[in-house]
């Protein structure tokens, strides 16, 4: 079964292919099964191939399964191959199966709409990409993957083109993710100019061989977090992500929530050794953009009225959160939270989906309200997902939440700090959210003049289709948690599945103060939670505390301004210096060894005068020179 | 006749002939006259003739004067071709000298 | 006596020389140049070439001189150079150095050589000489006809061809072309 491990990308590109050449005969609702099969074989081959690496001892449960030979070119070998290992296969799995869902979400959410399976065509090629990412053996087939989930993510976010912002926002996150890129580009280039190979197996084996000199990790380690912090959405380039929720809502699930955003965290864990044979700074730096993104994102996603940006910013939130996991030595913790993130961020923004779907495309919170009446599974689910979240006990999030912040107290009790105030903040602003939506009075009553000619505006549950997926999600995230639990070696099950891959790598907190006392952070943790909790009702539910929502929070403290005037002043500004030096300088050395060249034959060409009594005294000339050079060279030997 | 202790050696012919080369090298350089520059040229010539039966005697071997009988044969037909040209280019013009023929110009 | 007949040769041979390069009317150079060839032919008397010194006297003083004077007589008499000017007016000095360096370096490379050059040749076969009046003409005859008798075959192609060529250069066609009027 491993050797048909190519088989778990592939598939998805069938359904993608399928949908392109048939997919409008197919039409609405059978384009969209199609692409939800294909996911779901995926899913299915992926199943089974974990169950064969369970059944193989722990040291050999890594295999790469070659497709083709690519590009053997002088010293460069790669080959178009999947490595299935430990790592791999927890993303595929869990890519692949949240995939699965969403797709079949879809088919629900997008009924009805006239380029139906244009969309599903997207949907699974982006799953395609992903798995490449992820399953990839060797850093230019996971770039591959790296790009094609941006260029998809591009499709997917300006899907309803006909919109202005909808096709400015895709621009963006594309452009903003290019710059990613390039810290990635870079990191290839340099990785194959001192090891002479781009597989990871080979990469990794020579980081913790002691091979790579630290500069040159520090070089890689870095790049690749450039690259990481623009798929991942992290401080200086998150701006994307928000304005990416102009897509549909199952877009803005499956990849700005579950999967393509994740890609950052996975490229780093997979090169943790590079990170660890590295300067002891640099995961220092990843914690601390990590641990400010957090904190950044949860501040201002407290002032969103938007029910899909609320979810946005915290997604970018979260991801802080697992960079500040990776930056403080805790890759199983990273990848533990990755898990059970996108089991309840995915349950969240389909349920806002649904929420969006039965206010017939409403999506301002400030017009919902008791809609747990109208809509009572999506409510309940939607419920489960923000216990998840705020860290509950015993819902998925609390349990991968703590493991981080655990590991961030050992390592440094400043971030540890922030992560607590983070998290305090998320439990907040989540609480505001349910209740805005789900509680208090209903104000879609209100304006229901002003929507369009709806007349009496009532809110309707959604399809079976569209809630299963939700009511799984919502039973994920309740167990999820039981992957990792910190009672002892026997309920480790992922950081003993993940160890071939990350041990080495993995900060060893054993004899610290914080491990010896981790019951006593366990109950901060939700103590921390429940004030959140408790401070959100008193604000919002009770209205015994006057809401601060200051502009500032609400434009997210102006950096998306700052930003574009950056590009629009100096930015423009240096972008025309380099056109200039690039036409006249390059361009000018180029033509100007040309006009040189001219030059100086121009001014030979005197040389021609056509009399030939001078042709004639230069020949003599040269005669009398060769005669006594000959002479000199036989009077000296 | 006067007994003279000294008698020229190889290298006196020698000298003369490279005396009487460089002559014909300046005179083709220098005159425009097409014709005086041939016989400049055959100056050289003779020039050459000289230093090899010079040391045709020097060094005890025919083959230098051999030699020399073939540069006159050769010598006479090349004056016939040559000019036999400056006829040709000669008997449309009124005056024409070596600084005129400038079609090489580049 | 041989160093007389040598300096009275030479000095023919030079004063000749520098009156063709000297000389404004081509009827004159060419005189000068008969003079030089003159001398040249006692020279090679003096070295026991006397076969060809006889056939430079017939050939070159005899038939190539001539041949000069009837093409200088057939383009004009009256064609006489102005010597004054210079058109391009570095010629003449760097000719001048030109000229002086060549004859600069070979009088050097002869006097490096000067041990081999000194030593008396004996001449060819001196022996045969005081007996045989012949004997240069019959030594000139064995070699060419023996051993350069290929070359000598193709000396005579090569006058017929020069002949006819220059025959067919030098003629007046039907429709002559003209050359561009300057």
């Amino acid at each position: 079964m491993l050797d048909l491990i190519w088989l778990i990308p592939v598939l998805p590109l069938v359904g993608a292919l399928i949908n392109l050449i048939l997919g409008r005969k197919l039409g609405d609702p059978r384009a969209g099964w199609v692409a939800t099969i294909a996911t779901a074989s995926s899913f299915l081959v992926t199943v089974l191939a974990y169950f064969e690496m369970l059944g193989r001892p722990a040291e050999e449960r890594s295999h790469v399964a070659t497709m083709f030979s690519w590009i053997r070119v002088g010293s460069l070998q790669v080959d178009l191959a999947v490595l299935a290992d430990p790592l791999s296969i927890v993303m595929a799995l869990f890519v692949t199966g949240i995939s699965t869902l969403i797709h079949l979400y879809a088919i629900g959410y997008m009924h009805g709409d006239n380029k139906f399976s244009k969309f599903f065509l997207y949907l699974n090629l982006f799953v395609f990409s992903m798995l490449l990412l992820v399953l990839g053996e060797n850093l230019l087939v996971t770039f591959l993957g790296w790009e094609g989930v941006g260029a998809c993510s591009y499709f997917l976010i300006s899907f309803w083109h006909t919109r202005d912002s909808a096709a400015v926002a895709g621009k963006k996150a594309f452009v903003t993710n290019r710059i990613g890129d390039f810290g990635v580009m870079a990191a290839m280039f340099l990785a194959f100019n001192s090891l002479g190979t781009l597989s990871y197996n080979a990469i990794n084996d020579s980081a913790h061989s002691g091979e790579l000199a630290a500069v040159t990790a520090t070089a890689i380690g870095l790049l690749l977090f450039v690259g990481a912090c623009g798929k991942s959405a992290q401080l200086p380039l998150y701006l994307w992500l928000p304005d990416a929720m102009e897509g549909p809502t199952p877009v803005s699930a499956l990849i700005h929530a579950a999967t393509m955003v994740t890609s950052g965290v996975f490229l780093m864990t997979r090169m943790s050794p590079v990170l660890h044979a590295s300067y002891e700074w640099v995961p220092t730096v990843i914690a601390v953009v990590g641990a400010a993104t957090a904190l950044f994102a949860a501040t201002v996603a407290v002032a969103q009225n938007d029910i899909k940006k609320v979810l946005a910013y915290s997604t970018v939130s979260q991801l802080g959160y697992m960079f500040l996991a990776v930056g403080s030595g805790a890759y199983v913790a990273a990848i533990f939270h990755m898990v059970t993130h996108a089991f309840f961020k995915a349950l969240l923004f389909l349920g806002s989906g649904s929420v969006i779907h039965g206010m017939h495309h409403e999506q301002d919170m400030r017009r919902m309200g008791a809609l747990r009446k109208v809509m009572p599974v999506t409510a309940f689910t939607f419920i489960i997902g923000w216990l998840a979240i705020a860290g509950v006990p015993p819902f998925a999030g609390f349990w991968s939440k703590d493991e981080i912040l655990l590991y961030v107290y050992a390592n440094n009790r400043g971030l540890y700090v922030v992560g607590l105030i983070t998290a305090l903040l998320t439990a907040f602003y989540m609480t505001r959210q349910v209740i805005m939506v789900f509680f208090g009075k209903a104000k879609w009553n209100d304006h229901s003049a002003e929507h369009g000619s709806h007349g009496d505006l009532t809110p309707h549950e959604s399809s079976w289709v569209m809630l299963t997926p939700l009511v799984m999600l919502a039973g994920l995230s309740v167990v999820g948690g039981a992957m990792q639990l910190p009672f002892g070696k026997k309920f480790n099950f992922l950081e003993r599945w993940l160890a071939p891959v990350v041990e080495e790598s993995e900060a060893h907190i054993g004899e610290t103060w914080a491990y010896q006392n981790k019951y006593l952070l366990l109950v901060v943790a939700i103590v921390v939670a429940v004030v959140g909790i408790a401070a959100s009702i008193a604000v919002y539910a009770k209205s015994w505390i006057k809401p601060i929502e200051p502009k500032v929070l609400e434009q997210a403290w102006y950096y998306d301004n700052a930003a574009s005037r950056l590009i629009a002043g100096p930015g423009a500004r240096t972008f025309n210096l380099i056109a200039w030096i690039d036409a006249n300088i390059v361009d000018g050395t180029v033509n100007g060894v040309g006009k040189l060249i001219r030059n100086i034959a121009t001014s030979l060409r005197r040389a021609q005068s056509g009399f030939v009594r001078a042709y004639a005294l230069l020949i003599s000339f040269g005669a009398v020179v060769i005669l006594a050079w000959f002479f000199l060279r036989g009077a000296l030997l | 006749m006067i007994a003279l202790s000294l008698a020229p050696t190889a290298s006196w012919y020698l000298v003369l002939s490279a005396v009487l080369f460089g002559i014909g090298t300046f005179g083709v350089l220098v005159r425009r006259n097409p014709l005086v520059m041939f016989m400049c040229i055959e100056l050289m010539l003779n020039a050459v003739n000289l230093s090899f039966v010079t040391l045709a005697r020097q060094l005890n071997d025919i083959n230098g004067q051999t030699i020399v009988f073939f540069v006159m044969v050769v010598a006479a037909a090349e004056v016939v071709v040559g000019l036999g040209i400056i006829v040709a280019i000669m008997r449309n013009r009124s005056s024409v000298t070596a600084d005129d023929l400038a079609e090489l110009k580049g | 006596m041989e160093l007389f007949v040598f300096s009275c040769a030479a000095l023919m041979v030079v004063v000749g020389a520098v009156g063709v390069i000297i000389r404004k009317h081509p009827v004159h150079a060419a005189l000068s140049l008969v003079l030089t060839l003159f001398g040249v032919a006692v020279l090679f008397v003096i070295q026991q070439a006397h076969f060809l010194a006889a056939v430079q006297v017939i050939v070159y003083a005899g038939a190539i001189v001539v041949l000069f004077l009837f093409v200088i007589m057939l383009l004009g008499v009256d064609r006489v150079e102005n010597l004054r000017t210079e058109p391009l007016t570095t010629q003449r000095p760097l000719a001048v150095i030109v000229s002086l360096g060549l004859i600069g370096v070979l009088v050097a490379a002869f006097a490096t050589g000067s041990g081999v050059l000194n030593e008396r040749g004996e001449g060819l076969n001196i022996p045969d000489l005081l007996n045989d009046s012949d004997a240069n003409t019959k030594q000139l005859a064995q070699s060419i006809f023996s051993q350069y008798v290929v070359a000598f075959e193709v000396t005579s192609v090569l006058l017929v061809v020069a002949v006819v060529g220059t025959v067919l250069l030098a003629r007046r066609t039907k429709n002559s072309v003209t050359e561009n009027p300057k």
